[in-house]
């Protein structure tokens, strides 16, 4: 028997394996544009309503030429990166005080409970009313949606921290602060993590809704008009643009959470 | 005096539908650098007491004293407590779980570091200051909670089962690490166990506790020939199985 050789076999199939598995991966995506193509042109789909690869190219390259493209892509990002960040942290923030006041926590929940299942998008036109028909009304909605589920979710992590570390720390004479900076916080963090990847999601939602709503600005904005006067390679361009810009943010938060949680 | 004064401890749980006395009327105590036992059946309020102790609650009624003053909040740390697991937290090295206690005090810098590290090659974890606490083995962690409990030199070291977790041969090696740690630092101890050999081979006194409500049932003293020796070659003492067969029948009469 030999271990080095063995080894090297089992090395090789791993290889092998995942060489397959984005062999299949490339292959569903080849196999989605181009038969979305062929449907398109042999008008087995609504070439109107459906469009094709080929005209979201052509007029991808025609809108990054005449700097609209950017334009409204730098404005969606920005709304919704920062509706991302402002939620999740106000989320945080406002588990902290419900962690901090068991009593305060026991009077808001049934408040929680209802502000949860309400559709916070719903809230929309009197953001709009009430903020302006500008940035910091949809920089409210992509915050807005994120902010109740990241308390409730967060706060339940905190009450579920194993009660023994806050006793070694008890112990030790700490105060209700350093056992939140000390155990709470830390212990925390992979579900922290985990709603940030929920909230990726649901900003954009909110920040697309805010857009439809004050439709002057940003990718939501491109999709509307689109809709408007039927043009729906605009809607596909927009849509694609959407979703390579939200798989980028959720590859950093992953790579936040490789940074930060190391065990 | 004596160093750690208990006076008519009584305790009782409170609940919606029940008040349950877990302690009734405990007076005992304990000397300096004396090891103590509090040995027991579950339920006896064995755990109780020591966390009243600790100042992780007050009693309902009676006061403890330490060195002749009220116990309170243990804010001037100068308890020390280990409980039935390690406890470690996974997100620090073992650096920064054993520096824990000096960190809340602000005193995790200096001198105190340097003595405090030093601790860590005492309990044989020299070199594992770096590593985070998964990679250790249950009885080195242990060590380790040992290192970070007496790191804040407390004037008494309170024990929770905490080798209860560990299997045989570990829990006889720590045993014995524990006992000559605290034997040369020399603090004052007490341990709560259901073990009768474990209160044997490491104690200079033990105290029974009967349950419903958990009261002390009896005192022992270990012979002198027994408490110098450490707890691995106490139990190879003739005595030692005379105290244990005592200790047995009294604990048997227990159950009705």
């Amino acid at each position: 028997m030999n271990i080095e050789q063995l080894h090297n076999q089992y090395k090789t199939s791993l290889k092998k394996e995942n060489r397959l598995i984005r062999f299949y991966q490339i292959l569903i995506f080849i196999v989605f544009f181009s038969s979305w193509e062929l449907l398109s042109r042999k008008e087995l789909i609504d070439p109107l309503i459906f469009s094709s690869p080929t005209k979201v190219w052509h007029l991808f390259i025609q809108k990054l030429g005449d700097g609209t493209l950017l334009s409204h892509s730098g404005v969606t990002l920005f709304e919704t990166v920062l509706g991302f960040i402002i939620g999740t942290l106000l989320g945080t923030i406002l588990a902290s005080l419900l962690w901090w006041s068991p009593r305060l926590s026991k009077t808001l929940d049934p408040y929680l409970v209802i502000l949860n299942a309400m559709p916070k998008v719903a809230l929309g036109p009197i953001i709009i009313v009430a903020f302006g028909p500008g940035f910091p009304s949809i920089i409210s909605m992509g915050a807005i949606i994120s902010i109740i589920i990241t308390t409730i979710v967060v706060y339940t992590a905190f009450r579920e921290v194993d009660p023994n570390y806050l006793k070694v720390l008890q112990t030790f004479g700490a105060t209700r602060t350093q056992a939140f900076r000390e155990a709470i916080l830390p212990a925390s963090f992979p579900t922290i993590i985990s709603t940030l990847k929920v909230n990726v999601g649901l900003s954009w939602v909110g920040v697309i809704v805010g857009e439809f709503l004050v439709s002057a600005k940003g990718l939501g904005y491109l999709i509307i008009y689109g809709f408007q006067v039927f043009n729906f390679t605009l809607v596909m361009l927009a849509l694609m643009i959407i979703a390579v810009f939200a798989t980028i943010m959720y590859q950093l938060v992953e790579l936040l959470e490789r940074k930060l949680i190391k065990d | 005096m004596s160093f750690l004064k208990i006076q008519d401890i009584h305790h009782t749980y409170f609940s919606n539908q029940t008040a349950a006395t877990a302690l009734a009327d405990i007076s005992l105590d304990i000397e300096k650098g004396e090891f103590v036992s509090f040995l027991g059946p579950s339920g006896c309020g064995k755990t109780t007491l020591l966390s009243i102790i600790a100042g992780l609650f007050p009693p309902t009624s009676g006061k403890i004293l330490l060195e002749n003053k009220p116990l309170k909040a243990n804010s001037d740390l100068s308890i020390g407590y280990m409980l039935q697991q390690d406890y470690l937290f996974p997100w620090k090295t073992i650096e920064e779980n054993i520096l824990l206690g000096l960190k809340l005090i602000k005193k995790d810098e200096g001198l105190e570091r340097i003595k405090t590290l030093k601790l860590l090659s005492d309990v044989g974890l020299g070199d594992t200051g770096k590593l985070y606490p998964r990679e250790l083995s249950g009885g080195m962690r242990q060590r380790a909670a040992l290192a970070r409990t007496l790191a804040v030199d407390p004037k008494i070291l309170l024990l929770d089962e905490p080798f209860s977790a560990l299997d045989y041969q570990t829990k006889l090696k720590l045993e014995d690490l524990v006992f000559e740690t605290l034997k040369s630092f020399g603090k004052t101890a007490v341990l709560v166990t259901h073990d009768i050999g474990e209160a044997i081979a490491m104690s200079d006194r033990i105290f029974l506790f009967s349950a419903n409500p958990g009261s002390v049932h009896k005192t022992f003293k270990v012979p002198d020939e027994l408490r110098e020796l450490t707890p691995f070659h106490a139990r190879n003492h003739p005595q030692y199985p005379m105290l244990f067969q005592t200790i047995w029948k009294e604990l048997e009469s227990l159950e009705y």
